[in-house]
């Protein structure tokens, strides 16, 4: 057995991105819909923020943007300075389901993870650091299909962390989990973030998860003037505090109802 | 899912009970008189035409050329099958162009080609080859173009995001994906190839099971015709059972 804690120098150093007047253009049945417009947003190296906003605002399409799987119809998107032009080799994704290959084992399935220049010995201690972190090395060799589905969204977080990501990009990686398991899952993360010190952009429609985890939150939606229009940056909260944060902290909650109604949930008044 | 081999045993000598039956009823039949002698000859019988074509050096002989007619024309159809298969899974726009054209010829009866065959090949071995590989390349040109065509798109994009593309993504991704389907469309294949071969053998040839067969009808020996049908019978499922341990194996090494 690997010890975790001194096993490699697990700092993936974290890089800045930057998404430089970002729009996105799908068209569907010969109408041409504009679902991302002139999105601006600096995250540096080290930070992490949070994507909010309703569902179908175009969150996902812009993570899809900043790690190369989607192109931007303008702007550009830079991590650490240099424009991504294909798939991003400095970013990784956890999407919202596991996604793994069923025939692999779990740590093979981290092995999927891993830069193309590690190989080997290095390759086998890697993969069982990362393992280690996220708490699933005695499920090594396990199948995906014999666990459950927080540690199967676990393993999918250590393939992620096993790219060595400047940028992990994470899009509603929670959402599918059972309430308890979500939370252990943001706690989870919460520490592995700062044991990798990676830059994290997180998409969720969960406000509590943004105000856990987040330095900043971004609020995605159609600006005011033009509710038809392409979703922009709404606004940019920081959130206050250090972390691990507290869950029933006030300062928070009363960020919370502040969020909320910016969504457009009301709080019934007192 | 997978059996200990403790219990796999039995099951295996389960399978064997019917044939056992069948072989009962035959002798019951055969010596009860409900066919004459020489419509339906008891299992004995059988059994001294095996002994006859072995000591007249000919059971091998015909065994031997069937089996390889199979085996090079079933390589050949399959490996066919997989390559197009693939690119018609994979690729649309190949989807358009030869999905049409190969589902027709497809729906040409295996005996039709036999003609032409033997007008462009000669009597020789080519023919008999190629009608086993027409056999064998459809089912495995079709389940391995729908298999690959319906792989989870959401692991395809696993393989892109994390940089596969290409060759790369076909090995870790895409072949992986589609294994399961890809040794059934063999199994398909193979047994298709038996029954082509038999059509090319009944028509022109002067060797082989099909041969046989029809050898006997001219000479009224229903002895051997019947065993000619068993030899297909127990050639068809021991090739079958070959595919099928390294089916379990390449699946095993999938699941791993």
């Amino acid at each position: 057995m690997i010890d975790v804690d001194t096993s490699m120098p697990a700092r993936t150093g974290a890089v800045s991105l930057e998404i430089a007047g970002v729009g996105r253009d799908f068209t569907t049945g010969g109408r041409r819909r504009a679902v991302l417009g002139d999105v601006r947003l600096s995250v540096a190296a080290g930070e992490v923020v949070a994507l909010l906003g309703p569902s179908g605002c175009g969150k996902s399409t812009l993570l899809r943007l900043a790690c190369g799987l989607d192109t931007p119809t303008a702007g550009t998107v830079l991590v650490d300075g240099r424009p991504v032009r294909g798939i991003e080799p400095r970013c990784a994704v956890v999407f919202q389901e596991p996604r793994l290959m069923p025939w692999r084992t779990l740590e093979r399935n981290v092995a999927y993870g891993l830069p193309r220049d590690v190989t080997g010995p290095r390759a086998r201690q890697e993969v069982a650091h990362w393992l280690g972190v996220v708490g699933l090395t005695e499920f090594a060799r396990h199948r995906p299909r014999q666990v459950s589905g927080g540690m199967a969204q676990r393993t999918a977080l250590a393939r992620a962390l096993a790219r060595r990501p400047g940028v992990l990009l994470l899009d509603e990686p929670f959402a599918a989990l059972d309430a308890l398991t979500r939370l252990r899952m943001q706690d989870l993360l919460a520490e592995v973030r700062s044991a990798a010190g990676t830059t994290v952009l997180m998409v969720t429609h969960d406000v509590d998860e943004a105000l856990h985890l987040a330095d900043r939150i971004v609020l995605l939606g159609a600006p005011g003037s033009t509710p038809d229009g392409p979703a922009t940056v709404r606004l940019i909260q920081a959130v206050p505090g250090a972390r691990p944060r507290d869950r029933g902290d006030a300062e928070l909650a009363a960020l919370r109802v502040a969020l909320l109604a910016e969504l457009g949930v009301g709080v019934p008044e007192r | 899912m997978r059996l200990t081999p403790g219990r796999r045993s039995p099951v295996w000598a389960v399978g064997l009970i019917l044939p056992l039956l069948l072989v009962l009823a035959w002798q019951w039949a055969a010596s009860a008189g409900v066919y004459s002698r020489a419509q339906l000859p008891p299992p004995a019988d059988v059994l001294s035409a095996v002994g006859e074509l072995i000591g007249r050096g000919e059971l091998w002989h015909h065994v031997a050329i069937s089996t390889q007619r199979v085996l090079i024309g079933f390589a050949a159809g399959s490996a066919l099958g997989l390559a197009l298969g693939g690119l018609v899974g994979l690729s649309r726009p190949a989807r358009a162009l030869l999905s049409p054209t190969v589902q027709a010829i497809r729906a040409v009866p295996s005996l039709a080609w036999v003609p032409l065959l033997l007008l462009w090949l000669g009597i020789g071995e080519t023919p008999k080859i190629v009608l086993v590989a027409i056999g064998a390349f459809f089912p495995v040109y079709t389940t391995v173009s729908s298999a690959v065509a319906h792989i989870d798109p959401h692991l395809v994009e696993v393989g892109h995001a994390y940089g596969r593309s290409g060759v790369r993504l076909l090995g870790t991704v895409l072949f992986p994906a589609a294994t399961p389907a890809i040794v059934s469309g063999l199994r398909l294949g193979l047994a298709q190839g038996w029954l082509f071969l038999v059509a090319a053998e009944l028509i022109a040839s002067s060797m082989g099971l099909g041969f046989l067969l029809i050898d006997s009808q001219n000479t009224g020996r229903t002895d051997v015709m019947l065993l000619a049908i068993i030899l297909l019978a127990a050639l068809g499922k021991l090739s079958d059972t070959v595919l099928g341990v390294a089916e379990r194996m390449l699946l095993t090494g999938h699941v791993r």
